[in-house]
């Protein structure tokens, strides 16, 4: 588990809505981690999973992968995202629409490899009964579930492919309601124990970060801003002051000494009476951890 | 009513149409995603016949097809073949000015498909003409079907650039169209109208079964 798998040093530009942003990032994954990527949107998280899977060619950098080099532009070496052998669920699922469920799998085999991985991934799924249909004919949660699984049959299959199984998810749950998604970690966390895979996940989800994730890239503007286990990144401080509410302010009214706010904490609308001095930060859709400490309580706002 | 120009117009429609999908779809393929910065350049040529009046683009060609001039002589010198009032001249006319009418449906169809459908297959290891027979074609029926019938359609009704460089031989160049010209100035009003008919039946059945089949399509693919 400690020897490092993925050593990646890009040097890129992003465009944002703002303008052309550098993206500049330096980090090593572990294999057997799963990594979430996390930062608001725009951050460049997309783009680095992109860059990761060869289907953009940054301007600069290095990508190294256990023994082989993927890219490295002074060296001109970019492999290309055929030979790369990464399983990469795109936000929109990406299915093929004239192809049904079991062919959308079949597609993914190489000449030679034993279809038998197929049942295998359809049976885990869950997707037996629906082999037959179109990705149209598909709720949002089993168009995932195929996505998911298309993504490995190459991984997966005999005679199986030589180097490390990686897979790159962006954003693969986001679109689900929560039951679905609780469901489809625990199939991800299933997979990767039992086919040792190397995870990189873009996710907005805290919930998702802290149930998935055992390091977190957090990336700003097309840089690291901070990297570490989901606790060091998210709860340091909830360890020192006692534990700690995540919320998201709805609305806000002063009042004649506080500020009663009312937040969606914990899935439910909670009111809060603050500090009157926190009500002109208190704006509707900002997130924030919510502490309290003997005299006070404590309010951190999550970018 | 001769049959023949019915005939040779639907021949001419057909070979041009056929020759045209080979050319048409490696073309619409690379407008569709290069980023090379002259392809406005290349979309404007290749619309020209949309805009041209047919005569001109008839008498450009007439000039290039002559054996008189270089490109012609070059032609009969090398493969032996007269471009001017012959078949294969028309046939060669025809796909220069239905070029368009093959080549935007086709981008447009490419270009209308999500990128991730691509970058997804090559992430599954297929290399870009697997990904181009298996993945995007199939998901481009309907605009490979609305090409085919535009090109076909187009080249039916073609006069002016068949006039110019084919002129009026029986079984050679005397198209459907031609003929019908030909007719009118005779004063031959019922058989001018019996190959009007024709064309005019013909490519209603055509379009009728094109709507049938498009909409059909589309429903398979995008239910609500």
């Amino acid at each position: 588990m400690s020897d490092t798998l993925l050593d990646i040093t890009l040097r890129h530009s992003l465009s944002t809505a703002t303008g052309q942003v550098p993206l500049k990032v330096d980090f090593r994954v572990r294999a057997g981690q799963i990594v979430a990527l996390t930062g608001p949107s725009g951050a460049g998280k997309t783009t680095l999973l992109r860059l990761l899977a060869g289907l953009v060619r940054p301007q600069v950098g290095i990508i190294k992968v256990g023994n082989e080099t993927w890219l490295d532009t002074e060296k001109k070496i970019q492999v290309p995202p055929q030979q790369r052998r990464v399983g990469f669920v795109f936000q929109d699922y990406a299915l093929f629409p004239h192809l049904t469920v079991r062919q959308n799998l079949t597609f993914a085999l190489e000449k030679g490899q034993n279809p038998a991985v197929v049942d295998e991934l359809l049976s885990q799924t869950e997707l037996g009964q629906l082999a037959h249909r179109k990705p149209a004919q598909l709720s949002g949660g089993q168009q995932q579930r195929v996505a998911l699984a298309r993504a490995l049959v190459r991984q997966l299959a005999e005679p199986s492919v030589a180097g490390p199984r990686v897979l790159l998810l962006d954003e693969p749950l986001s679109a689900l309601d929560r039951d679905m998604r609780l469901r489809l970690q625990e199939l991800l966390l299933q997979w990767h124990r039992r086919y040792q895979l190397t995870i990189i996940l873009v996710t907005h989800d805290l919930a998702e970060l802290f149930r998935l994730a055992d390091h977190v890239l957090v990336l700003e503007e097309g840089k690291l801003v901070r990297e570490g286990s989901p606790a060091a990144v998210y709860a340091q401080a909830a360890e020192a002051e006692g534990p700690g509410l995540y919320g998201e302010v709805l609305a806000c009214r002063v009042e004649a000494d506080h500020a009663l706010v009312q937040a969606l904490m914990q899935g439910a609308i909670h009111n809060l009476r603050l500090p009157r001095h926190l009500a002109e930060s208190m704006t509707p859709g900002r997130a924030f951890w919510l502490r309290y400490s003997v005299e006070a309580p404590i309010v951190e706002w999550i970018k | 009513m001769d049959p023949q120009p019915l005939w040779l117009t639907f021949r001419l429609a057909a070979l041009t149409t056929l020759i045209l999908l080979v050319l048409a779809l490696p073309l619409a393929y690379w407008l569709a995603y290069t980023r090379f910065r002259g392809r406005v350049l290349v979309e404007a040529v290749i619309g020209m016949p949309l805009v041209l009046p047919p005569s001109v683009l008839g008498f450009y060609l007439l000039l290039a097809f002559s054996p008189s001039y270089a490109f012609g002589a070059w032609i009969e010198a090398t493969l032996g073949l007269r471009l001017v009032f012959s078949f294969p001249g028309l046939v060669v006319a025809s796909v220069i000015y239905s070029l368009p009418f093959m080549v935007y449906p086709l981008q447009a169809g490419l270009q209308s498909l999500p990128a991730s459908l691509r970058e997804a297959s090559y992430t599954l290891g297929k290399s870009t003409s697997e990904t181009f027979f298996k993945v995007l074609l199939p998901n481009c029926k309907s605009a490979i079907l609305t090409a085919l019938v535009l090109t076909f359609a187009h080249t039916v009704g073609e006069f002016g650039v068949v006039l110019m460089i084919g002129g009026n031989i029986p079984g050679v160049t005397k198209v459907a169209s031609v003929a019908i010209y030909n007719e009118v100035e005779a004063l031959n009003y019922s058989v001018a109208n019996q190959y009007a008919l024709v064309l005019f039946v013909v490519t209603f059945v055509i379009l009728l079964l094109v709507y049938t089949f498009n909409n059909r399509l589309l429903r398979v693919r995008y239910p609500a």
